[in-house]
């Protein structure tokens, strides 16, 4: 194959890869929504693909001095490599159809999307930049929950994080929560659950526990569509679930309406 | 790396030492009595050789130990007129936390704690202390009842986690979670957090954050189990121990990590020994801390709950 062809993860058929490109990486034939990196996910959000990063200097540290079969440091510098980020986090500040917002957006190929200070932290300040500009904000959450390597640390971010945002709810500052594949963890159990409204991607795994362990624990196969999107919404989980393509101007009209701000 | 002994074989010598004064203490002879203070002298010093040397994992078998108090022993012992409260007005009533208000030294206290069983038949029924979303409903319907009345709340941490279920994913374990923090962060009332055993990630988190966080000499905070750790990262269960080392969940490195206030001694070799002088420890730690923060004016202890998390996290900036 060359690379101008590729191959669908849920309806392997093979597809050209500039069709799946213009239809917001998703496949034209089954509608499978493929992961995408953080900035592409702000280039779609975001008026004319035009916006500004704030808070891009935060780097991590090892301050446990982790190491597995490869120290923690080291990890951080392969998946800055692979990346070109410094953590698994972009925030930027812009409009959308004219309404100035912050958007943080995660980065899955970042270690798993996992939150570690770097992400707390950028999060945080990303509630807070809102806050000070009194302006609404959008996260994108995408990861595999709080960042081992750096233990309870990261486990306190899910408090650091939840804390930023009752300010917001007392300033009444629109938040909307927008939660892709996959979303499982400490992501979960803070911002991702908390917006004043939650939405999600088709299809997208969402939960606290991965199905894994959960299966481990109860010696049983889950069932079909388990801690899917569409299984989250039908248990009162989620707002909504929207289509990739249809996704900026919900989040639009979701604005407008928290704003007040009839065309 | 050569395998380290269990805290429990480690203990067994001491265990038969004691049965030893349990022997003598029947003989009321001036010569038992003789052999009686030998022998705890003999206990002692093999607790001051014992300690200094327990790996983290050991530390971790002492803060599951079986005859740990868990919380309705310091329930029992620190407060008057308990009176719990159950379910969550919402589905269910969680066996694995107890939540409720009793007197503390003569004034009311909402008091919330993970409860883990003794018996194998009260283990199953507590769901060994791993909470469901229930649990934590029922704690933040408590925590806002203190609210209403003014009075201050302490939790009582002791958990191996969130329970890993299709019930609980159902019923948004997640979301019940994130509400209580966030929720947690708004109350007026004085919260304090005291870690007595296990505190296993987001089970505990979500009635494990307040003002102060105190937690027992042998106790652990942990993003993770050792290992749930050694699973993910080394996918080698030899890797246990390597993995407790790795996480520096102890309560001397949260200290360090200035992520929690204070800990609180235990007898050596852990809160089983001598559950009274461990009551009597946290009694003394409780009582301060509560003072300390009653005294504050409602709207600056807030403020300084809001910062004590806001800082937490280790970056450079550039
Ligand atoms: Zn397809």
């Amino acid at each position: 194959m060359t690379n101008m062809w590729t191959r669908c993860n849920r309806c392997r058929r093979i597809l050209y890869k500039q069709d799946i490109l213009d239809n917001l990486y998703v496949c034209p034939e089954c509608s499978f929504h493929f992961r995408i990196s953080a900035k592409k996910r702000l280039f779609m959000l975001f008026d004319d693909g035009k916006y500004e990063l704030f808070d891009e200097a935060i780097f991590p540290e090892d301050p446990l001095n982790f190491k597995d079969s490869k120290t923690y440091s080291n990890r951080l510098k392969e998946n800055q490599n692979k990346t070109s980020l410094p953590d698994a986090v972009l925030n930027a500040i812009g409009t959308m159809d004219g309404i100035s917002i912050v958007v943080s957006a995660m980065e899955f190929s970042f270690m798993g999307g996992s939150m570690g200070s770097v992400v707390g932290e950028k999060i945080t300040r990303a509630f807070e930049k809102a806050l000070s500009e009194k302006v609404p904000v959008i996260v994108v959450s995408s990861s595999g929950g709080a960042r081992m390597q750096e233990g309870v640390l990261s486990l306190m971010q899910l408090m650091k994080t939840s804390a930023a945002v009752a300010r917001l709810d007392e300033e009444g500052i629109p938040y909307i929560s927008v939660i892709v594949d996959p979303t499982t963890g400490g992501v979960t159990a803070s911002y991702a659950m908390l917006g004043d409204i939650n939405i999600a991607e088709p299809d997208a795994l969402i939960g606290f526990a991965g199905p894994r362990v959960i299966e481990q624990t109860i010696k049983e196969k889950l069932p079909k569509g388990f801690q899917r999107s569409e299984f989250l919404l039908s248990h009162g989980m989620l707002d909504d679930v929207v289509d990739r393509g249809y996704l900026r101007s919900y989040l639009i009209r979701a604005l407008r309406l928290f704003l007040n701000r009839h065309q | 790396m050569a395998k380290k002994k269990d805290f429990y074989q480690l203990e067994k010598n001491i265990i038969r030492l004691k049965e030893k004064i349990e022997i003598f203490a029947a003989d009321e002879t001036d010569d038992a009595k003789k052999k009686i203070n030998q022998i705890k002298e003999k206990i002692a010093l093999e607790w001051e050789r014992i300690v200094p040397i327990l790996t983290p994992l050991q530390t971790v078998q002492i803060a599951r130990h079986p005859q740990r108090p868990y919380t309705l022993d310091y329930l029992e012992a620190l407060t008057e007129d308990f009176m719990e409260i159950h379910g969550d007005r919402r589905s269910a009533d969680d066996p694995a936390i107890v939540a409720g208000l009793g007197f503390y030294r003569g004034r009311s206290v909402a008091f919330i704690g993970h409860q883990k069983g003794r018996t194998t038949r009260q283990r199953i029924a507590r769901n060994f202390g791993q909470p469901n979303p229930e649990g934590y409903r029922k704690a933040l319907r408590v925590m806002k009842m203190a609210e209403k009345f003014g009075i201050p709340i302490v939790t009582l941490i002791d958990t191996p986690g969130a329970y890993p279920g299709i019930w609980a994913e159902e019923h948004g374990q997640a979301e019940a979670i994130a509400y209580n923090l966030r929720e947690i962060s708004k109350l007026k009332v004085p919260v304090v957090n005291i870690v007595i055993g296990e505190g296993g990630s987001g089970g505990a988190l979500a009635v494990g954050v307040g003002d102060a966080i105190l937690m027992l000499e042998n106790s652990f905070y942990s993003v993770i189990s050792p290992e749930g750790c050694a699973a993910i990262l080394w996918k080698d269960q030899k890797a246990v121990p390597q993995a407790a080392e790795n996480l520096k969940f102890l309560a001397q490195d949260l200290l360090e990590l200035g992520i929690i206030d204070k800990i609180i001694p235990e007898p050596p070799g852990g809160a089983h020994i001598d559950y009274n002088l461990t009551f009597k420890n946290v009694d003394k730690y409780l009582n301060v801390t509560l003072k300390r923060l009653e005294k504050m004016d409602a709207e600056e202890r807030r403020e300084q709950r809001y910062q004590k998390f806001r800082k937490i996290g280790v970056f450079t900036e550039k």
